[in-house]
C-alpha cells in the first residue's frame, strides 16, 4: 500500500472581546432576544456608513504581535461581494490584500515533538448574521452581524489531525491569554475551516486540497480531518481523483459532504472599501499597544520555574490558563515555598473546581488566604489532616485560617510534654499491642500513633508523637 | 406669492415676523397643487407634517428660539433619509420603505430649523441625467414642458424653476446637482468630496458623491452649504476642517481672482447657443476685474469611460443589500433565499440600474479587475493631478456645465453612450474630488437655461462662491421665469 502525507492548513476565526461592534455603536453582547442590538448599519439600511472600531484593531494587532506577526504600517479594509441571507449588505467588509498582520506562527508539540506552525496572516472582518430554519420558515438574526472578527490563517504546516488539534488548543491558550477573545466554541466566538490534501509519499508538490466547513468543536475538526483523510486516501488508492471543492461535515453522520466545487466558487469581487481610510499604525502607537501585552503562556512557564523553583510539571499546569496562573502568583508571593502553594493549587483547588465545574475566578477562597492556610502548614502549626480540615472550612464558611484555627483550636500540639502524656497514656491502655509491637509486627506501630492522634483530637504533632512512641516502646 | 421668494428673503421675512412659517409652507403647497400634476417634481409630500412642522417653527420662534433656517422648507431629493419619511430613490425597489434615520446633512438642516416638506424625483438611484429612469414618471422642465429638467436631482431643480420650493438639495455623483440646475436655470453646488457627511445618502458611488444644495440664487447656495458642512464621525470621509463663513467670500467683483479656460473645454461638439453664453459670461467676469488664462486638462477625455468604471462597480456593490430580506420591494412566489434576490432585484430594478449593476459587476469580475477598475483608478489620479496642475494658475476653473440645454423627453432614451457624453464637463470635478457650481448664464434661442460651471480646487468652495456670486449680481437672469408652455423642436 502507498504511504501518503497528509497536509492541512487551517483558517480560524475569532471574534474579538469588544464592547461595541466592527462598524457601529451596536452591543456585542452574547443571548440578548433577536434583533435587539441592531441600527442601520449593521442592518445595511440605505446610506448608513461603517465606521471603524479602534477596540477591534488594537486586539487584532495584539494578537499579531502575541503570535510574532509583522504589524503592516498600512493596511485597508475591501469588499467581498456575495449574496447571503445572513449578509445585510450583500458584501462583507474584510481584507483582502493589505491585512493588519502578516507571518508568524504557533508552537505545539504532539507526541513529545516540538514544532512551529506557521501563520500566514491575520486580518480584521466582521461577523454575519444568524439564520434559523424552522419547517415553513426562516428567521435571521442581525445581533451577530457585525461583530469584530479576526481570521488567523495558518500556512499548510500541519501534518495530522492531531497537530491541527494542536494548534487549536495553542492558539486558543494564548488569544485566551491576551484577553483578546472569549474563545468560546459554544457562543461561536471561535470557528474553523480546514484545508486538507495528501499526496504519495515522497512526491514534493501538494496534492489537490479540499476544504471543510461547518465544524463547531475542537474534537469536530479532529473528526473530520480523520474521516476526511481517510476519504481522500480511498478514492486514491481506488484510482480516483480528488477535485478541489469545499465540503461540508456533519457531526451527526460523522461524514463530509461536497457543497460546492471550484467551478461554481463564488467570484467574490474584492475591491477597496470606499467607504474606510486606509489604517495606517505608527510604530509609536504599536509600540505603545505592545507594551500592554500579557506574559505568553510560554514565558510564564519557564518564569515559574526560574522564580518560584517549581518543577516543569508544575509550571506547565498553572500556566495553562491565566487566571490560575494568577491565583497561583498572588498565592505564591506571600509564602515562603511556593512549591507548597503549587501543591495546593494543583491538588486541593483544582479538584474543587472541576468537582464544582466553576473557573478559578469564582472560587470562593481568595488566594491571600490560601497562603495563609499554607503558611500554617509549613511551619508546623497544622497538621496536614488539620490543614485539609480548615481548607474545607474555608470553602464552605469562608473565613481565615488563621482564625478558624484560633477559634475551633485547632492548632497542631507539638509541646513534649503534653503530647508525653498522651504517648504514656496511650502506651497503658494498649498493653496488648505494645506487645504485639515489640513481638515485631509493625502494623501495630500505626495504630499506636493513630491512638495518640484521636486522644489528642487530631492536634498532636504525628511527627513528634511517632519519635517519642518509637523512644519510648525501644526502651 | 411667497413661494417665488429666494431662501434669503424668506428667512429675513420670518425673521422680521413679517410671515410666519406656516405661511410659507401653505404658499409651497398652493404652488404644489397648482402646478406639480404637470411638472411632476415631486414623489411625495406630506401636507399634514409639513404643516405640523411649520407650526412648530412659529411656536419655536415666539418662544424665541433662533436658527439659520428657522421654519425654512427645503424639498429633498428621494435619495436622503428623512426619518419617517419614504425614500425610494426613485425605484420601485425601496417602494414602502420609511426610514428610521436622519441623514446627518439633514439633522444639521433641521438643527436649525429646516422643515422637510417633500421628496423630489430623481433618475433611479441616481443613475440618470434626465429624471426619465425613474420608476415614479417622468418630471417635465418648466422652461419646456416637452423636455427634461436633466439629472438625477431633476425633481429638485425642476420644483425650484417652478416657485414650487423655496431651496432644495440634491446629490452629485457625476453632476447630478449641476447639470439639472443649468437645464433648469437655477444654482447648484457640488462641494469637495467629504466636506458633508454622506451618512443618510443612499449611496450609488461612494468614492464620487456628494449632497450639494440647489437653490434660487448664489447666497442660497451658500448659506446651506454652511449649515451642512464639517466633520461627521459617521462618515470616515468627511473632512476634518474647519467650516468657513461662505458667506463671508461672496463679493461683487472679481479683483484679483484669475479665471482658467481649459482649451480642451472649448473645441467643438459645444451647442452653438450654450458656447455663445458661457463666452459672453467669460467676458462679464473679465469685465468684473478677473483675469482669464488659458489651462489645460488633457485627462479629461479619459473621464466618461473612467467614471463608467469606477461608478458602477461602486454601485454594484453598494445595490447589493436591497433584496427584498429587510425592507422595500419584496417579489413574491420566491423559492428560496437566491431565487428571492433574483425575483426582487429583477422586477425591482429598472434597466439603466441593470445595466451599470452588470457592467459593474463584470469590471470587477476575476482576470478582469486590473484590467479595468485598477486602471481606472489609475487614470482617475492622473485626472486630479490635471487639475491640481491647472489650479496653480488660477483660483477657478470655467466651463458649460453641459455641452447643451435640455433635452426632448425621450431624446437620448434609446442611446445611453450619446447620453453619458452629456456629462463630459461634470465628471472630471467627481474624479478629482474638488468642486463645482453651476450658475444660469442666459438662454438658447429657444429659451432654454443654460448653465456657467465654476470649478475650484479641494476646499475651494469659497473662490467658487465669489465667483458665481459676482457673476450672478452682475446680471439679471433669474427675472426671467418660466411659462410652463412651449414645444421642443
Amino acid at each position: 500500500m502507498t504511504a501518503y502525507r497528509v497536509t492541512i492548513g487551517l483558517e480560524v476565526h475569532v471574534q474579538l472581546k469588544t464592547k461595541s461592534k466592527m462598524f457601529c455603536a451596536c452591543s456585542t453582547n452574547f443571548g440578548e432576544s433577536p434583533n435587539t442590538q441592531v441600527c442601520p448599519v449593521c442592518l445595511g439600511y440605505p446610506g448608513s456608513l461603517p465606521v471603524m472600531n479602534r477596540a477591534a484593531i488594537r486586539l487584532t494587532v495584539l494578537s499579531g504581535l502575541m503570535l510574532g506577526c509583522r504589524i503592516n504600517a498600512f493596511s485597508k479594509f475591501d469588499r467581498k461581494n456575495y449574496f447571503y441571507p445572513d449578509m445585510p449588505k450583500n458584501y462583507q467588509i474584510t481584507q483582502c490584500d493589505k491585512p493588519l498582520c502578516s507571518g508568524g506562527g504557533v508552537d505545539i508539540e504532539v507526541d513529545g515533538k516540538a514544532r512551529r506552525i506557521g501563520i500566514t496572516r491575520i486580518h480584521q472582518e466582521e461577523d454575519v448574521a444568524k439564520n434559523f430554519h424552522y419547517a415553513k420558515w426562516s428567521g435571521i438574526d442581525y445581533n451577530r452581524a457585525g461583530v469584530p472578527l479576526m481570521e488567523i490563517v495558518s500556512e499548510p504546516d500541519m501534518e495530522s489531525p492531531e497537530e491541527a488539534f494542536a494548534y487549536l488548543l495553542a492558539l486558543r491558550q494564548i488569544l485566551v491569554y491576551a484577553g483578546v477573545s472569549d474563545c468560546n466554541l459554544e457562543e461561536g466566538n471561535m470557528r474553523c475551516d480546514v484545508n486538507v490534501s495528501i499526496r504519495p509519499e515522497g512526491q514534493k508538490e501538494l496534492g489537490t486540497k479540499a476544504e471543510i466547513k461547518n465544524m463547531n468543536t475542537f474534537k469536530g475538526v479532529f473528526a473530520a480531518l480523520q474521516y476526511e483523510i481517510a476519504r481522500q486516501m480511498d478514492v486514491v488508492s481506488s484510482g480516483g481523483r480528488i477535485v478541489q471543492e469545499t465540503r461540508r461535515w456533519d457531526a451527526d453522520l460523522g461524514q463530509t459532504f461536497s457543497m460546492r466545487t471550484k467551478e461554481d466558487a463564488h467570484d467574490y469581487r474584492y475591491f477597496p472599501e470606499p467607504d474606510l481610510m486606509p489604517v495606517v499604525l505608527p510604530d509609536a502607537l504599536v509600540a505603545e499597544w505592545a507594551a500592554t501585552l500579557p506574559e505568553l503562556p510560554a514565558q510564564r512557564r519557564e518564569r515559574f520555574v526560574r522564580e518560584y523553583g517549581l518543577p516543569e510539571y508544575d509550571a506547565k499546569v498553572l500556566a495553562a490558563e491565566k487566571p490560575v496562573g494568577d491565583y497561583f502568583e498572588i498565592a505564591a508571593r506571600q509564602c515562603p515555598n511556593p512549591k507548597a502553594v503549587s501543591n495546593w493549587v494543583m491538588s486541593d483547588v483544582m479538584r474543587t473546581l472541576s468537582e464544582r465545574d466553576i473557573p478559578i475566578t469564582a472560587f470562593p477562597i481568595p488566594p491571600d488566604a490560601l497562603a495563609e492556610l499554607v503558611k500554617l502548614a509549613e511551619t508546623k502549626v497544622l497538621n496536614s489532616n488539620t490543614a485539609r480540615e480548615v481548607f474545607a472550612i474555608m470553602l464552605a464558611e469562608g473565613g481565615r485560617a488563621g482564625d478558624i484555627v484560633a477559634a475551633r483550636g485547632l492548632a497542631q500540639v507539638s509541646d513534649a510534654g503534653a503530647i508525653e502524656m498522651i504517648v504514656d497514656e496511650v502506651i497503658a491502655g494498649n498493653a496488648k499491642v505494645v506487645e504485639d509491637f515489640r513481638g515485631g509486627k509493625a502494623a501495630a506501630f500505626k495504630f499506636l500513633v493513630g491512638q495518640v492522634m484521636k486522644l489528642s483530637k487530631g492536634k498532636a504533632n504525628p511527627q513528634m508523637a511517632g519519635e517519642m512512641l518509637q523512644r519510648k516502646l525501644s526502651n | 406669492m411667497l413661494n417665488t421668494l429666494t431662501l434669503h428673503e424668506i428667512v429675513e421675512h420670518l425673521e422680521r415676523r413679517e410671515c410666519r412659517s406656516e405661511d410659507v409652507v401653505q404658499a409651497v403647497l398652493d404652488a404644489i397643487r397648482r402646478k406639480d400634476d404637470r411638472i411632476h417634481g415631486y414623489l411625495t409630500v406630506d401636507a399634514e407634517d409639513a404643516l405640523a412642522q411649520a407650526k412648530a417653527a412659529d411656536v419655536a420662534r415666539a418662544a424665541g428660539r433662533t436658527g439659520r433656517l428657522l421654519g425654512v422648507p427645503i424639498a429633498v431629493k428621494d435619495v436622503l433619509n428623512v426619518r419617517g419619511q419614504p425614500c425610494t430613490c426613485g425605484s420601485k425597489i425601496l417602494k414602502g420603505y420609511t426610514s428610521p434615520y436622519d441623514a446627518t446633512a439633514i439633522a444639521r438642516l433641521r438643527a436649525e430649523g429646516a422643515v422637510f416638506l417633500g421628496r423630489t424625483n430623481m433618475d433611479e438611484f441616481a443613475m440618470g441625467s434626465t429624471t426619465e429612469n425613474s420608476a415614479y414618471g417622468v418630471t417635465r422642465n418648466p422652461w419646456n414642458m416637452d423636455g427634461v429638467p436633466g439629472g438625477s436631482s431633476g425633481g429638485s431643480a425642476a420644483v425650484l424653476a417652478a416657485d414650487e420650493a423655496i431651496a432644495a438639495l440634491g446629490s452629485d455623483t457625476g453632476g447630478s446637482v449641476r447639470q439639472p440646475a443649468s437645464f433648469c436655470g437655477c444654482v447648484g453646488l457640488k462641494p469637495t468630496y467629504g466636506r458633508i457627511s454622506r451618512y443618510g445618502l443612499t449611496a450609488y458611488a461612494s468614492s464620487l458623491d456628494q449632497i450639494g444644495p440647489m437653490t434660487k440664487t448664489v447666497a442660497d447656495a451658500a448659506l446651506l452649504l454652511e449649515v451642512m458642512s464639517g466633520l461627521d464621525p459617521a462618515d470616515s470621509s468627511s473632512l476634518s476642517v474647519p467650516v468657513p463663513d461662505f458667506r463671508a467670500s461672496l463679493q461683487k467683483d472679481l479683483k484679483g481672482v484669475t479665471l482658467g479656460l481649459p482649451r480642451e473645454y472649448f473645441v467643438g461638439g459645444l451647442h452653438a447657443d450654450v458656447e455663445l453664453r458661457v463666452q459672453e459670461a467669460i467676458e462679464v467676469c473679465r469685465k468684473l476685474g478677473a483675469k482669464v488664462v488659458e489651462v489645460s486638462l488633457p485627462r479629461s477625455r479619459e473621464a466618461i469611460a473612467t467614471y463608467y468604471i469606477i461608478a458602477p462597480a461602486e454601485a454594484s456593490s453598494n445595490l447589493s443589500r436591497f433584496d427584498g430580506v429587510r425592507y422595500g420591494f419584496r417579489a413574491a412566489g420566491a423559492e428560496d433565499p437566491i431565487d428571492l434576490y433574483k425575483k426582487t432585484r429583477a422586477q425591482g430594478f429598472g434597466a439603466e440600474v441593470k445595466r451599470r449593476i452588470i457592467l459593474g459587476t463584470y469590471v470587477l469580475s476575476s482576470g478582469y479587475y486590473d484590467a479595468f477598475y485598477l486602471r481606472a483608478q489609475k487614470v482617475r489620479t492622473l485626472i486630479r493631478r490635471d487639475f491640481e496642475e491647472a489650479f496653480k494658475s488660477c483660483d477657478a476653473i470655467l466651463s458649460p456645465v453641459a455641452p447643451t440645454p435640455a433635452y426632448r423627453v425621450g431624446e437620448n432614451s434609446a442611446d445611453p453612450l450619446q447620453m453619458y457624453l452629456g456629462d463630459i464637463f461634470t465628471v472630471p470635478v467627481n474624479l478629482a474630488g474638488i468642486c463645482g457650481l453651476s450658475v444660469p448664464c442666459g438662454f438658447t434661442a429657444d429659451k432654454l437655461p443654460v448653465g456657467l460651471q465654476v470649478v475650484g480646487p479641494a476646499l475651494g468652495e469659497e473662490a467658487i462662491l465669489r465667483v458665481g456670486y459676482a457673476y450672478e449680481q452682475a446680471t439679471a437672469w433669474r427675472s426671467q421665469r418660466p411659462e410652463f408652455s412651449g414645444s421642443l423642436s
